[in-house]
């Protein structure tokens, strides 16, 4: 593509594109993250090689795009113009949708996804309950367009906000409409973006830098980067729209080096985008200088926080310092320095495009606009979920996310990521927004939701996350270093049944001096499973305390495996897989179980038939 | 020159300055760690902790902020020794008690705080990683011979891959700043967590010690409840003795 020199030379290309736009079927696959685990590559493969075969190639296009979402049913596709969506794909079936698509679009009726519910084949996504209930106004384009196209994008109407913030709007009324708009910082602490902007354009020091926060490293967490794999531009135009608003000179994206599809993307897409004029120097005929640059992290979780991040890039230990002075007084190399996350800057074209006033119609009093979460665990529709704020967890779980699988009871949900807290099965009804969640002693952070059934201890969740903390944590604060250790400490100790009472009230004690007095956002937040856990679950807590008992069976130490003789039908499969021989007994006659040999792993429930293996 | 509040007592402080530089200036004790006025400020032992009230758009609210890093800066509304500030340190020091028994000026610091009681099991890490040494080393002493290696529980003070760096001109500068290594008084009560002992018996830790005289300066719970205390003159013979020779 040609370098546009104007605005109105975007708008002019926008229609060229269009105008090439033929009414050639494509087929396009889904090819994040998800649907690549799940063979979304062969099934390419086998389509490439089927429409070759046929020579077909010209006249049927196949386009792979970014994270569509559903990737419990991966690969997905959807077949244009007739926008018939595939789910489960695999590679043999490349011949019976080639077939469809040459024989008059009779859509393969076996690929349609299947309503559990009616047991009715649907044939169009947004038919699909998973997705009629979402609102994608980030990633409605990502099954359109091919990430690593720069024309896709613009022929979606990209970098249409970029063309229109240069040419009409000024500086302070961009600022203004991201205000007025009420974005919220996406990143999990939910602070006002447009707040953030003004508080900088109120500094006088020049250079002034943006920095965008791709640092994900939440459990279960693959929001931002499905949006830096699928739809990278829109990530950039955000971000050029803000250097426009902020006079910025320089980005900096800062991206796991654990995304090597997303930074490959990035790549691709700055590259295209400074060919394309829309990046460098004198952005658009505006004027406007600006250079993105693109920074790998190295693997620590605590760089997600914004002064550590700022530390990694300088080159120093990622390690956060005290705020105030805040970024954006001083930031990267001193300099005032505004950091979102890459949701945060994919919306503000959004609301550039379509107004302020549009984009905080959606959403509750003081959380304006959509979530994206990634729903996953204990839940029948794993994927991706974009959803406007104020919609209740009910309706996220069992809507959309299909409810719990194999008949199981809903137990409790675990948001915002590893220092989020625990939501009781109880309180479903609440509405996800920044606010509500903190009430309920959980936190919005970066979108991570965890669904958890009643197989699912909670003190052993809570153990599990204060591991995890524990090594995150940077150490350089003492309360977050020495007291993610202790917390461990004394679930460890719980778990293992040597608990006392008096450790309940040293769990709350701890969590609370540690949310208090630690330095940066994970220590403050490291507490939460704990606390969130003795909050809505110190049943559970006294379960194993006082009756040394696990209710949920998980906690090894204060289970025992025993077969039950009336049932044992003396197969030996149990014997054979037992791995320490601790499973007694003659075939055919009923099995005993050694529980000084046994390790508890759980071999023996899974062979056994007649389901004669109980844990008590 | 920013004039702030502390303790309901208005302070002009220069520019510049921090809220632990004013605190101190009025002559509020604020217990620190990883603090020392010739080094910069680091934030990391959390027992500087002030009770900040901060204005946003949604009205006031009130947060615990480590005073030796917080500039001070006009219209501040600041308590020292509010409950919650006294709650938090005294969790906070019965942590590092745990962490660090051996250390006398932390026992001192529960002494003070009142900490009776210590909840966790002992570690002896004798380290608290206040960064006060690779601090005096780095910026006073221009060397930079030790530093932090590894993250999270597999921190610690290290030198260049364990070897002992050619910048080390071992000027014990690091040594002599250490706010942990002085060891606590082996008294009646050394095998527990804490040593504040002598603030519940009546014997004094002397008699235990074989009338030898005790090298350290006197312990707070010694001053507290035991023989240094201050409040009441103990009249022991024993005792007069001892101070005598």
């Amino acid at each position: 593509m040609q370098k546009l020199k104007s605005p109105h030379e975007l708008k002019e290309q926008r229609l060229c594109l269009e105008a090439f736009e033929t009414v050639r079927p494509c087929i396009s696959v889904c090819a994040g993250s998800g649907c690549n685990a799940s063979g979304a590559q062969n099934v390419l493969q086998a389509l490439h090689k089927e429409l070759e075969k046929r020579g077909l190639a010209g006249t049927i296009d196949v386009k792979s795009t970014g994270c569509h979402g559903f990737c419990e049913k991966g690969p997905v596709m959807i077949v244009w113009p007739e926008k018939v969506f595939y789910n489960g794909v695999s590679q043999a079936d490349a011949v019976a949708i080639v077939n469809s698509v040459t024989n008059g679009h009779k859509p393969v009726e076996k690929l349609l996804y299947k309503d559990p519910n009616t047991g009715e084949r649907v044939l169009h996504e947004h038919d699909v309950p998973f997705y009629a209930r979402q609102q994608r106004i980030l990633f409605g384009n990502n099954g359109k367009l091919d990430p690593r196209d720069i024309r896709d994008y613009i022929k979606v109407g990209g970098y249409s906000a970029l063309g229109k913030v240069l040419t009409d709007y000024s500086r302070e009324k961009v600022v203004d409409e991201v205000k007025k708009a009420g974005l919220r910082g996406r990143g999990g602490a939910g602070f006002p973006t447009g707040m953030k902007w003004e508080a900088l354009r109120k500094s006088t020091t020049r250079p002034r830098y943006i920095i965008c926060n791709a640092d994900e490293g939440d459990p279960g967490a693959f929001m931002d980067r499905s949006l830096l794999e699928g739809n990278p531009h829109s990530v950039i135009e955000g971000i050029i729209i803000g250097a426009y608003a902020l006079e910025a000179s320089e980005a900096y994206i800062y991206v796991r080096a654990e995304y090597p599809l997303a930074v490959e993307h990035l790549g691709i897409a700055l590259e295209q985008a400074e060919k394309a004029g829309l990046l460098g120097k004198n952005i658009l005929g505006s004027g406007l200088d600006f250079r993105i640059h693109l920074v790998q992290g190295a693997g620590a979780f605590v760089c997600g926080e914004e002064t550590a991040l700022i530390a990694s890039i300088e080159g120093r230990v990622g390690e956060p310092h005290p705020r105030p002075p805040f970024p954006v007084q001083k930031g990267l190399w001193g300099k005032p320095t505004v950091i979102n996350n890459v949701k945060t800057w994919a919306s503000v074209p959004v609301i550039m495009n379509k107004g302020s006033e549009w984009y905080s119609s959606i959403g509750t009093d003081r959380s304006k606009g959509t979530m994206v979460f990634s729903l996953v665990g204990k839940i029948n529709n794993t994927g991706l979920v974009e959803v406007p704020m104020g919609i209740t967890l009910r309706e996220m779980i069992y809507d959309i996310g299909g409810g719990v699988p194999k008949g199981k009871k809903l137990k409790a949900i675990q948001i915002g990521g590893p220092s989020g807290g625990c939501i009781p099965a109880n309180m479903i009804d609440l509405p996800i927004d920044y606010e509500a969640l903190t009430t309920a002693g959980s936190m919005m952070g970066s979108g991570g939701m965890v669904v958890m059934d009643e197989d699912t201890c909670m003190v052993d969740l809570a153990r599990y996350f204060m591991e995890f903390l524990e090594e995150e944590s940077c150490g350089k604060c003492f309360p977050c270093r020495e007291g993610t250790q202790r917390l461990k400490e004394i679930l460890n100790r719980i778990c293992a049944g040597k608990g006392n009472e008096e450790d309940l009230e040293l769990l709350d004690d701890a969590g609370w001096m540690i949310k208090e007095t630690s330095l940066c956002g994970l220590g403050q937040t490291a507490p939460n499973p704990v606390l969130s856990t003795l909050r809505y679950f110190r049943d559970e807590y006294i379960a194993h305390i006082r009756e040394k008992r696990c209710p949920a069976k998980v906690c090894r130490e204060l289970i025992v495996y025993e077969i039950e003789p009336t049932v044992c039908d003396g197969c030996h499969a149990c014997v054979r897989v037992c791995t320490t021989d601790s499973i007694l007994g003659e075939k055919d006659h009923p099995h005993t179980i050694d529980t000084g040999k046994c390790i508890k792993c759980g071999a023996c429930i899974e062979v056994c038939q007649p389901k004669a293996v109980l844990v008590h | 020159m920013p004039k702030l509040t502390i303790n309901g007592i208005e302070v002009e402080v220069e520019r510049g300055s921090t809220v632990l530089d004013a605190a101190r200036f009025l002559g509020i004790p604020i217990p620190t760690l990883c603090h020392d006025d010739g080094l910069q400020p680091y934030g990391a032992c959390r027992l500087c902790l002030v009770e900040v009230a901060t204005s946003n758009g949604n009205g006031t609210r009130k947060k615990l902020q480590a005073s030796c890093c917080l500039p001070a800066e006009d219209g501040m509304m600041v308590w020292t020794h509010s409950s919650r500030v006294e709650r938090a340190r005294q969790l906070l020091v019965e942590m590092y008690v745990a962490t660090c028994p051996s250390s006398k000026r932390i026992q001192d610091m529960a002494s003070a705080m009142g900490v009776r009681q210590c909840r966790y099991e002992a570690k002896d890490e004798n380290c608290i990683q206040c960064g006060l040494c690779v601090r005096m080393c780095e910026q006073q002493m221009a060397a930079g011979a030790i530093g932090f290696a590894g993250r999270g529980l597999n921190r610690s003070v290290s030198r260049p891959f364990d070897h002992t760096s050619d910048l080390c001109r071992q000027c014990g500068a690091c040594l002599y700043i250490c706010p942990v290594c002085e060891s606590r008084c082996q008294g009646p009560q050394a095998e527990s967590t804490l040593c504040n002992g002598c603030l519940n018996i009546s014997t004094v830790c002397f008699q235990s010690y074989d009338n030898a005289m005790c090298f350290l300066d006197p312990c707070h719970a010694c001053e507290i409840g035991g023989p240094f205390r201050k409040d009441v003159q103990v009249k022991s013979k024993e005792f007069t003795h001892i101070v005598e020779k």
